[in-house]
């Protein structure tokens, strides 16, 4: 067994939704994407630093990021060339638009038999949709085993990976024959910054797309077109073979029905002090009522 | 989710100073090394955008996880376990994760792995470092004495350790003994030529050494035998991974806490010898301690700045008698007043940076090739106004840092002086910025030489000289009345020095001088800033307030002191 693993870690760029402020639905009750900036979905950032702490223990591996969005998805591929990936793929198309998770993890799926990687890592779900699905489908479409939950890859040896996963009431360390597919809990630890001298590197690479719309003349362009590591690929159904019928809106089975506006409304509050005698009524007024105990 | 550059709009404005397109053309030569190095740039304007996107990083780390951690090693702080320091835990992940975001050797050539980066890019990431922890600032912020390595060391010691420091090793400057405080020249720590082994070994004992068990250390010691001042003095460079220097312990201090301030002992410690011999306090401590002054400047303004927030934001949240206390005028009067002193002190900060920066980037472009006349001249210039500048900012910065934490924890009444609010560190951090590095009063017998060498009435003159805002005609007045009570004061003193020597009257008015002077210098800094952006025009119109104040007392306090009344002040000289 080759001991240089070849690493795609999948990521999403997704709508800022921790900060949410009035603007951020629309009055028809989906996210108003215009309104939040795109970042790097958070639980794909702890999947990058897995990867990368991979990489740093064995030399010679690579990280590439794929990533299915519009264009300016882009910028998560190059964000994750900044702190560590050594490039990415962007899976683009108008063809992939309205895809709901079967939709995408087929995409996916389709993308990775291309690429044939030994070990695929995702963060656990996305902030926009909180589903957790997309990782564990793309493992079933391509057959391999998946752990979930992870917190700590423990070592990788003989062609097995260990893993520490975080569970509800405790940790459990598994292990799995590679290739598989892990999906990473946002315990584990923080991605690590962007590097400064990978930034001034990298900055200038582009995707097809992005030095097809720029001027001519720009500098961006100029340097991106002269140095292979600056090309970003991007592929859309021409380079994966997919049955268009399982792509985006038509192999979206998931339909939404009707959305509601939850507003939490304050209610009746209560003042205490801190005296002994209230807040033993209190305790006894929360555990006779179940919201204790 | 804090950015600490991001969110500071001055800072950001004085990274686009029309001198940064002289800067960027000295340090990086007509961008000869665009081919030789990936991330080198291209351009002015690639230079410009580097420098922005990685003090995004900077701020991004700042904020994210210094600042969060700050609290934690205040509390913890450092140990010696087995002879060595270690760090509390919040203070490893910070270096962690400065070192991962490739922070380290900001402005060293890219020959050594580093950035290559302005002086200014170094003195603005330390004064965020220093808003988010200002003890974390110490250990991170002695990078710069891989400055002077590179300025003074030999090429084989430069290939050792320089490399080192851009990956984020950190630094120690060893100069302080028990017996030799402000006084460096009684140094007694003996290096020794040890012919067998072919090095120099140090043997003796170092104190109050900030990270004084980091990575690379440089050592003043007493070379050669038989000397007892300054001339027998000379700089060595010493690595930690030669294990021959113990911890013996670290001090408990007042205030930046998570910085381990140690006591050494060195048996047989090997060093390589940095430059000649018997240079090491007359030239290299002095380059270091330039330094050192600029980067308590960038602590003193990061720490103004933290005050400031927590001082704003207390006003706006806590409500006495129905309303934020912000609505009090006691409380927008004092805020006013720190905001004026934070953007003044960050003024003079990049005004005395860029001046440094120029004549440093001249002497190494003086070891490439012979500088022209006109190069020459230039480089002459600005190593006067550096020379004058630094005391006063080390003056003005640390002793507005204290101001400022004074202030905000006042506005936080009694909360402040509990520990659930991040203005007591910041009150008790702030407290060591005027005494290191020399103290405000070690900073003005510096500074006195300007006035008498006239460095700060020149510069005033030039600023005065210069166009500003038709609604700021009224202060340009007052500055140029100010000025000429300046020169009154400084007629009166030096008059009466001549009369009466030996007695110590223009030491005793010195302060008063060289504050008059300051409080002229960064009005008309804030002012010239008004003119590009109107933001600084009600700041520029405060620090004129305080200005008119200040120079005021001290004209009337200078104009009605006759000599004789010395001897008032002599007599707490006899009391026990």
């Amino acid at each position: 067994m080759k001991k240089e693993l070849k690493i795609v870690v999948l990521a999403k760029q997704v709508p800022d939704t921790r900060n949410v402020g009035k603007d951020a639905m629309t009055p028809e009750g989906t996210v108003n994407r215009a309104a939040l900036p795109a970042i790097f979905n958070p639980e794909d950032l702890n999947a990058l630093e897995q990867a990368l702490r991979i990489k740093d223990s064995l030399p010679g591996s690579t990280v590439q990021v794929v990533t299915m969005g519009p264009p300016r998805a882009a910028d998560i591929i190059r964000d994750a060339m900044f702190r560590g990936a050594d490039g990415g793929i962007l899976l683009s198309g108008r063809e992939f638009a309205g895809s709901d998770t079967l939709a995408t993890s087929y995409a996916l799926a389709c993308t990775l038999r291309k690429v044939n990687p030994d070990l695929i890592i995702a963060g656990r779900q996305a902030i926009d949709g909180d589903t957790a699905q997309v990782g564990p489908q793309v493992a079933e479409k391509l057959g391999l085993p998946q752990v979930t939950y992870a917190e700590e890859i423990l070592g990788i040896e003989n062609g097995k990976i260990t893993v520490k996963r975080r569970l509800e009431h405790g940790t459990e360390v598994v292990e799995c024959p590679l290739p598989m597919v892990l999906t990473v809990n946002a315990s584990a630890p923080e991605c690590r910054p962007r590097n400064a001298r990978r930034i001034m590197k990298y900055k200038y690479a582009l995707t097809p797309t992005e030095i097809a719309a720029a001027t001519p003349d720009s500098e961006f362009v100029k340097v991106a077109s002269t140095k292979d590591y600056l090309q970003i690929t991007e592929w859309g159904v021409a380079q994966i073979d997919p049955d268009m019928q399982q792509l985006g809106l038509t192999g979206s089975p998931t339909k939404v029905k009707k959305v509601d506006n939850v507003v939490f409304q304050v209610k009746e509050s209560k003042c205490l002090s801190c005296s002994d005698n209230e807040i033993d009524a209190l305790m006894k007024e929360l555990i006779s009522s179940r919201a204790l105990g | 989710m804090a950015n600490f550059f991001l969110d500071n709009k001055d800072l950001q404005y004085h990274l686009g100073h029309p001198l940064m397109r002289k800067i960027v053309e000295l340090k990086e030569r007509g961008f000869a090394e665009k081919d030789k190095y990936d991330y080198a740039p291209k351009s002015f304007e690639d230079a410009m955008d580097n420098y922005r996107r990685v003090l995004e990083i900077a701020g991004e780390v700042c904020g994210d996880v210094i600042a969060p951690n700050a609290e934690g090693v205040d509390h913890e702080g450092p140990r010696v376990v087995n002879d060595h320091v270690v760090y509390a835990e919040g203070t490893a992940r910070n270096l962690e994760a400065i070192t991962k975001a490739g922070l380290g050797g900001i402005t060293l050539p890219r020959k050594y792995n580093g950035l290559n980066f302005p002086l200014i890019c170094f003195v603005m990431a330390n004064e965020m470092v220093a808003r988010a922890d200002a003890g974390f600032e110490n250990l991170w912020g002695l990078q710069d004495c891989a400055e002077t390595l590179n300025e003074f060391a030999s090429e084989e010691i430069k290939q050792a350790f320089l490399p080192l420091v851009s990956e984020g090793a950190t630094c120690a400057m060893d100069l302080t003994e028990p017996d030799a405080g402000s006084d460096l020249g009684a140094v007694m720590l003996k290096a020794t030529w040890d012919e067998e082994r072919q090095t120099w070994l140090l043997n003796g004992v170092k104190r109050f050494i900030t990270n004084g068990d980091g990575d690379i250390s440089l050592v003043l010691a007493r070379s050669e035998e038989g000397t007892a001042d300054a001339r027998g003095l000379s700089m060595f460079v010493y690595d930690r991974r030669d294990m021959a220097v113990k911890v013996r312990r670290i001090e408990n201090k007042l205030g930046i806490k998570g910085s381990p301030t140690c006591e050494l002992v060195f048996t047989n410690a090997p060093a390589k010898l940095v430059g000649d011999r018997k240079m090491g306090l007359i030239k290299y401590v002095m380059s270091l301690m330039n330094a050192a002054r600029l980067g308590i400047g960038a602590q003193s303004v990061g720490l103004c700045e933290a005050a400031y927030r927590e001082g704003l934001k207390y006003a706006h949240e806590r409500e006495q008698f129905g309303k934020p206390i912000i609505l009090f005028p006691a409380m927008y009067e004092m805020l006013s007043n720190m905001k004026a002193k934070l953007l003044g002190a960050r003024a003079l900060l990049y005004e005395t940076t860029r001046f440094v920066e120029i004549y440093k980037q001249y002497t190494h472009i003086s070891h490439e090739r012979d500088l022209t006349p006109e190069e020459r001249a230039e480089m002459k210039f600005y190593t006067k106004l550096a020379d004058g500048f630094t005391p006063l900012l080390k003056l003005f910065s640390s002793e507005y840092a204290n101001q400022l934490a004074y202030d905000a924890l006042q506005i936080h009444g009694g909360s402040g002086y509990m520990k659930d609010y991040p203005i007591e560190r910041i009150y008790r951090d702030a407290r060591i910025t005027n005494i290191y590095e020399g103290t405000s009063q070690l900073q003005v017998v510096a500074a006195i030489n300007h006035i008498t060498k006239g460095t700060y009435l020149d510069q005033i003159k030039e600023y005065e000289s210069a166009t500003y805002l038709p609604e700021l005609e009224k202060e340009h007045k007052l500055l140029i009345a100010l000025r000429e009570k300046l020169e009154k004061m400084i007629a009166k003193v030096d008059a009466t020095e001549a009369e009466h020597k030996g007695e110590g009257y223009k030491d005793f008015h010195a302060r008063r001088l060289v504050e008059t002077a300051g409080h002229i210098i960064i009005t008309y800094l804030l002012m010239r800033q008004s003119g590009e952006v109107s933001d600084y025009l009600t700041p520029a119109r405060t620090f004129a307030k305080i200005a008119q104040a200040q120079v005021n007392a001290a004209e009337t306090y200078i104009e009605n002191f006759d000599w004789d009344q010395l001897a008032a002040f002599k007599q707490v000289i006899d009391e026990e």
